[in-house]
């Protein structure tokens, strides 16, 4: 038991600290959902099932698909304020 | 600042805190020694006193029932937040030169359909995934689960619907007025089940309904209760943001279908 903890305690570290430094966004949003699952595992071998479950969908689904979501909403305002600006060169 | 400096600042807050930090962590307790009373009480009394065999749902629910209906509106309020906030963005569109953005038919704008695999295996699984959703809130008080798990497990669904590319369906059940409904019954659901608290002459969110057999799926009394309109709460509230999000892409994807 105490070397299942070690283990996901060391996935853990090492899932986070890959999120950390992942400098691209969309990656990020990925390897939050990798961490989400781990952090889930670690719960359930903790002997927190009812954490785990809550875990694994908010933190494997639900949370990197907000932020891909809203990812892909500020890319669509960037793109068309760009469109308008070259529009209003175009029109002067 | 320059980069020397913020090294310098860096290192000794660092060392600091790693010293502030391995000075808290000799105060712990020992892995799997738990020192407060709270936990060992409830897990002799829980099950006698509110005939449940999940005693973290019997915690949620029942014994700190005040707190879980703040948690519960936390969500609601960010369910409400987040969708007044697109909406916002939604009308602005509806003006002129947004129009021509969502006339877009360019490839790159289209996302490509999905495989029959990945059809098949998504909307296979729809429907076991909303009977195992079903069953976590239901089973709330006897396994773990509840609610809130239940709940988001069933708000998933529909998203399996939209993975299988199915975008007429995913809209008409994501922007059914039920899950407006379901959303506010759920809410609106718990603060009624602790008021027949105080109907009957008690405490707030006092657990005043038949307390059934342990075991039983209708045991806990008003836990079982409202274990259910939590589920109904959080999966129309996490339905209701995936159709705020996707709203948009989705309105430019119908009109490619076309």
């Amino acid at each position: 038991m105490l070397f299942l903890q070690f283990t996901i305690l060391s996935f853990v570290v090492v899932t986070a600290t890959a999120v950390v430094l992942t400098r691209d966004p969309a990656k990020q949003a990925i390897g939050i959902s990798f961490y989400g699952l781990v952090m889930a595992l670690m719960f359930f071998i903790f002997q927190a099932p009812d954490v785990a479950l809550s875990q694994i969908v908010i933190g494997a689904v639900a949370l990197p698909l907000m932020i891909l979501l809203a990812l892909t909403k500020i890319r669509h305002h960037e793109e068309e304020q760009r469109t308008r600006h070259k529009n209003e060169k175009e029109a002067a | 600042m320059k980069r020397r400096g913020r090294l310098i600042f860096f290192l000794l807050s660092a060392a600091a805190f790693a010293g502030v930090y391995l000075w808290g962590l000799r105060g712990l307790p020992a892995v799997g020694h738990y020192r407060g009373p709270y936990g060992d009480v409830l897990n002799r009394v829980a099950t006698y006193e509110r005939h449940v065999t999940d005693i973290v749902t019997a915690v949620n629910f029942d014994y700190r029932g005040f707190d879980t209906l703040g948690e519960e509106f936390i969500l609601f309020m960010s369910v409400i937040g987040g969708s007044v906030l697109l909406r916002r963005q939604r009308e602005e569109e509806k003006g002129e030169h947004r129009d021509d953005n969502l006339a877009d038919e360019s490839p790159e704008r289209q996302a490509p359909q999905p495989s029959d695999a990945v059809r098949v295996l998504t909307l296979g699984l729809v429907g076991p995934l909303v009977v195992f959703g079903l069953y976590i809130v239901a089973h709330g008080q006897l396994t773990p689960g509840g609610g809130f798990q239940g709940g988001v497990i069933l708000a998933t669904a529909p998203l399996l619907v939209y993975l299988a590319g199915d975008l007429k369906k995913f809209k008409q059940i994501t922007s059914h007025t039920l899950v407006e409904v379901g959303e506010a019954v759920g809410a609106g659901g718990y603060l009624g089940i602790g008021l027949a608290g105080l109907i009957m002459g008690g405490a707030y969110l006092r657990n005043v309904a038949a307390l059934g057999q342990t075991g039983n799926i209708n045991s806990g009394g008003t836990i079982a209760l409202i274990n259910l309109a939590t589920g109904l709460e959080v999966a129309a509230g996490f339905v209701l943001l995936l159709y705020a999000f996707l709203e948009q892409t989705l309105e430019i994807r119908l009109r490619g279908e076309k």
